[in-house]
């Protein structure tokens, strides 16, 4: 029989600190509270004094406490019985199905071996224009959303959820608004999605530090189903509220700071989870996309610039719109070569003329003089953002690649695009390409 | 040093970090062992005060407990040197991945080590030393065939002073661990097999002196090669902001570099990008000798996910191993990607022995660690009169992307060439996005320093009026500043740009780089006699645009020769 403990010696934060031996580093402990047990983890042990994080927060624990180490580590259940059900950040049902006690796994494992991986060489197909043409997501890539808050962030993550082509989908919630949650959850079912998707939400009601647990559940989860062979798609959000927990608890531990406030590892702690992208040899694979607020559009911010340092590019919402420059995935060469001849050569050509588009608008705002081919981009510029950036439109790739061919010869002479011959002659449309620069509109 | 196999017991875990009471004696950097039911969890001692001692744990420390036990080593941290370590694959402590993912599959579970060199492969010896020479440390023994090389099996570095050869092996095959030679030392008969070990934070240094850096190490990157060269046994260092290139830039350099060996040493970055190396390069040829790319690398493969504080051991593990080819007489490349990583994992290691904290939370001995670290590399004349080096490049990954900050300045204080990646130019996708007005170099370039200075002095002027046309209009600038402009982007466009993915372009011989900027540096010169500003900027236009496709042109091709004559003409018929 484990020994039960009673005196707590302090109480700061979401941290506890007892006199107790025997004690192993992570152990799970239960808090005995009046609102019934506290989920608590081991963080640190110095002789016979051990603290505790106490997931829930420490309101209401009182010094005697009762606290009963469990001997074993944070773990979840794994098992197609998974699929369609809600949980909370800690793995509670937040629907009405059953607690999930089966087949425990353990949350944090060992990193894959990289002799293991492959390189990636799969699209991941989402309909959205701006990430299929010009910034191809690719399985196993992890790729942030970076983004200030009131954007529609929320949203283009269903969006991607529901013509994503994959498997399975896992959506992981930190300090997630409760609309938010009730969105998804709606979306996913009307969408006829909710049937093959796991949702681990935790609101912004919850206990802030409970939501640590989020990503290496939902990551854990994923894992296992990707060596089961299926390819999952983990969504998470918001990644900047994970890390400022990660930070309320480095302050409490007295943990001196490495920048505004966030401890030291932050950089580890947020590769280790999003290195769990991968593709395994032989089986199935993890996809993540994350969302990471920006505080005050700051991408310098410690949290944005050390997801930037980790991930394989990033996608910029503003404006309710994917941003073409700053947006980047690293990986679309590993496929945007395989998919259909023009691809790349309409991601060029069409960011190209919007980037002189741009500098055509900056002169303009100055009011120098227009020419006639500053004007030209202007028009163009404004037919790109409505029919190809805004969020709004859905096309397969195909139908989206042929949109940019029609917008390009409604405005331009072939010459002036600067496409290769070849590619003119099998893509130009035809009834444009006789008459030259049809008038648009 | 401690008893081997003496113990001691585990009094505090916090994080990675152990705190552990011991008996007898043990030494700083000094390996133990923590018990953990059947495993046994690597661990290097790093502070010592009064009987405990503070030892950073290899792997992820759940489970352990106070009162667990410890078990001490005698050894320092240690890399085994030998024939076999080319074309491998380790892990920041040397073990073999691609065998840990063959006996323990998909994941790296704690507590797996394998030994770095295969017991089992045989090396023919040859002896070139015989019975009753003398020699000393670092002399050689023998030598075995190990791909492209001569591998000299050296008498072991660590001998004092000098020992005669008792006995030596016959011509055959022999495994690494066989004895090969039996030297009479002052301490008594010293058994030599294939393989040494050595510690990893102590640098090898048996050679006879240590010499001026100024041969240089041609990348085939036109940016670096000209405007800002790196010697043989020289260091450099690539901060940028992430996704400016710098990981794409070291791809490329370990690729081309004219080295025998190139050690590749990803420390906390991402797995993918090791993966792509790990994959592409037994498949790719290598120019220099028509092998494999494989054949002269080594790869040390710590990434962000892997444990932390093997990060920090893993640029020791590449360094030694440089030295260690280095000592064969051959030029060998370090890339060390990412430098800023390593010292994350010291920020951690720092933050928990409760240190008093610099800047940024950085160690207050940061600047003396990264400076000795750099200062590792050097060319150097062994014993035989033949020469040697370390080249060591390291990436910086600055918090915010600003070069402010600790690692960043203190890496500048101590290498010999600074290249600087600007987001600017990324954005702008200029690559390789070296800022060429930021950038600096204190090693001889191939190109001649009076027109190095005028492609400068170009490159600044040009910045300068395009700063200014940002507020007056392109016509209301002064066609002599106008056409200083266009000569800069010329230059920029046209010969600093590399595209990466051409496979021509991608490389660029050292000849061919006097070649072309040769007729660059005309174009600089050459007094132009337009009047028209539209006038001046077509021409550029169409010259940047033909000396891309001669850049995109087989070297002394049939259209390499006709784009070379056009661009003459072109020229001939816009001067003054
Ligand atoms: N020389 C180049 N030519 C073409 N594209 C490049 C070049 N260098 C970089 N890129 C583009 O920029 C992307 C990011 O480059 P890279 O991975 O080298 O950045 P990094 O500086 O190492 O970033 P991080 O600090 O996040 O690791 C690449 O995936 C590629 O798309
Ligand atoms: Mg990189």
């Amino acid at each position: 029989m484990r020994k039960v403990y009673n005196k707590i010696n302090q109480i700061a934060g979401s941290v506890i600190t007892i006199q107790a031996s025997g004690v192993a580093y992570n152990e799970l402990a239960e808090i005995t509270t009046d609102a019934g047990p506290a989920l608590a983890q081991v963080i640190s042990m110095r002789g016979d004094n051990v603290s505790l994080l106490v997931f829930a927060g420490t309101r209401g624990i009182s010094t005697a406490s009762e606290i009963r180490f469990l001997g074993k580590q944070l773990e979840t259940s794994y098992t197609p019985a998974l699929l369609g059900r809600v949980f909370d950040g800690s793995g509670r049902p937040r629907d009405k199905g059953p607690a999930m006690q089966e087949n425990m796994i353990p949350i944090k494992g060992p990193a894959v071996n990289p002799a293991k991986r492959i390189i990636p060489k799969n699209m991941i197909r989402t309909g959205i224009p701006m990430i299929d043409i010009f910034n191809t997501l690719v399985e196993s890539q992890k790729l942030p959303i970076f983004s200030i808050p009131g954007e529609p962030y929320n949203e283009l993550l269903a969006r991607i959820a529901m013509h994503a082509e994959v498997d399975l989908l896992i959506l992981g919630g930190m300090g997630l608004k409760y609309d938010d949650y009730l969105f998804f959850r709606d979306t996913f079912e009307k969408e006829g999605i909710l049937s093959r998707s796991i949702l681990y939400v935790h609101t912004a009601a919850d206990p802030s530090v409970e939501c640590i647990q989020v990503p290496d559940t939902c990551l854990s989860v994923a894992e296992k189903f990707a060596l089961d062979g299926k390819r999952v798609l983990v969504l998470l959000t918001d990644m900047t509220n994970y890390a400022d927990s990660l930070k309320e608890i480095a302050i409490t531990m007295e943990q001196i700071p490495s920048n505004r406030g966030y401890p030291g590892d932050l950089y580890s702690s947020l590769a280790a989870r999003y290195e769990r992208a991968v593709d395994f040899e032989g089986a199935g694979s993890i996809t993540v996309l994350a969302v990471t607020t920006m505080p005050g559009d700051d991408v310098t911010h410690p949290v944005p610039d050390n997801t930037g340092y980790i991930t394989e590019g990033q996608f910029y919402l503003r404006n309710g719109r994917i941003e073409p420059f700053g947006s980047l995935s690293r990986l679309k060469q590993q496929v945007n070569g395989e998919t259909r001849g023009d691809h790349r050569q309409i991601m060029n050509t069409m960011i190209q003329l919007y980037a002189s588009a741009r500098d055509s608008m900056e002169k303009q705002s100055m009011g120098f003089r227009m020419s006639d081919w500053d004007l030209k981009l202007i028009k163009y510029s404004d037919r790109f953002e409505s029919e190809m950036m805004d969020l709004s439109v859905a096309l397969p790739l195909e139908e989206a690649l042929d949109l940019g061919w029609k917008i390009l010869s409604d405005i331009f002479e072939p010459s002036e695009t600067g496409i290769p011959t070849r590619l003119i002659e099998q893509f130009w449309p035809r009834e444009t390409a006789k008459v030259g620069a049809a008038p648009a509109e | 040093m401690s008893q081997k196999g003496s113990y001691g017991t585990i009094v505090g875990v916090n994080g990675n970090m152990l705190t552990v009471e011991f008996g007898e004696s043990i030494s700083q950097n000094e390996v133990g062992y923590a018990i953990l039911g059947d495993k046994r969890l690597m661990a290097e001692v790093i502070r010592v005060r009064g009987t405990v001692a503070d030892m950073q744990v290899f792997e992820d420390t759940q489970g352990l407990t106070v009162g667990g036990q410890v078990e001490f080593t005698d050894e320092m941290l240690s890399v085994e040197l030998g024939p076999g370590l080319l074309t491998q694959v380790f892990d920041g402590l040397q073990n073999p991945l691609p065998r840990l993912a063959e006996q323990f599959g998909f994941f790296l579970e704690r507590g797996n080590y394998i030994s770095a060199l295969p017991r089992d492969l045989t090396w023919d010896f040859a002896a070139v030393v015989n019975v009753g020479d003398t020699v000393m440390a670092g002399d050689t023994l023998g030598i075995v065939p190990e791909g492209l090389f001569q591998h000299r099996i050296m008498v072991p570095f660590s001998l004092r002073g000098v020992a005669k050869v008792k006995s030596i092996v016959s011509e055959g095959g022999y495994t690494v661990e066989q004895e090969v030679a039996v030297l009479e030392t002052e301490a008594g008969d010293l058994s030599v097999s294939m393989v040494q070990t050595w510690p990893v934070k102590v640098p090898i240094r048996c050679f006879e002196e240590r010499m001026k850096p100024t041969e240089q190490m041609i990348t085939k990157q036109r940016i670096l090669d000209t405007l800002f060269p790196v010697a043989k046994g020289g260091t450099f260092c690539v901060p940028g902001p992430f996704g400016a290139g710098k990981t794409v830039l070291q791809q490329l350099t370990s690729r081309h570099a004219d080295v025998d060996v190139v050690v590749v040493a990803a420390c906390g970055e991402r797995a993918g990008e090791v993966v792509e190396t790990l994959r592409e390069f037994p498949h790719l040829t290598d120019p220099r000798t028509g092998k494999s790319l494989m054949e002269r690398t080594i790869i040390i493969c710590n990434t962000s996910s892997m444990p932390v504080a093997a990060r920090e051991a893993s640029v020791y593990t590449a360094v030694t191993l440089a030295e260690y080819y280095r000592q064969m007489g051959l030029s060998v490349l370090l890339l060390a990607d990412s430098t800023s990583r390593w010292a994350q994992a010291l920020r951690e290691m720092s933050g928990r022995l409760e240190e008093i904290p610099g800047e940024e939370a950085f160690p207050a001995y940061l600047e003396s660690v990264i400076a000795s670290f750099y200062e590792r590399a050097g060319i150097v004349r062994l014993r035989d009169g033949s020469i040697g080096s370390v080249t060591i490049g390291g990436t910086v990954s600055p918090a915010g992307g600003d070069f402010e900050e600790p690692v960043t300045q203190a890496t500048l204080k101590v290498v010999g060439a600074f290249h600087g990646l600007s987001r600017e130019r990324s954005d702008a996708r200029r690559y390789p996005a070296i800022h060429p007005l930021d950038s600096w170099s204190k090693y001889p370039s191939l190109i001649e320093s009076e027109t190095l200075d005028l492609a400068r002095q170009i490159l600044r002027q040009g910045h300068d009026v395009e700063e200014m046309m940002k507020v007056v209009e392109e016509e209301g600038t002064a066609i002599e500043d106008f056409m200083m402009y266009l000569k800069a982007d010329y230059l920029d466009a046209s010969y600093l740009q590399q595209d990466a993915f051409n496979d021509v372009d991608a490389a660029t011989s050292g000849e061919r780089q006097k070649h072309v900027f040769d007729f660059v540096a005309k174009v600089l010169r050459t007094e132009l006699k337009f009047q028209e500003h539209a006038e001046a900027r077509q021409f550029f236009l169409s010259l940047t645009q033909t000396t891309r496709d001669w850049n995109r042109a087989e070297w002394e091709s049939d259209e390499f020769k006709d784009v070379e004559k056009k661009l003459h003409q072109m020229l001939a018929e816009v001067t003054k």
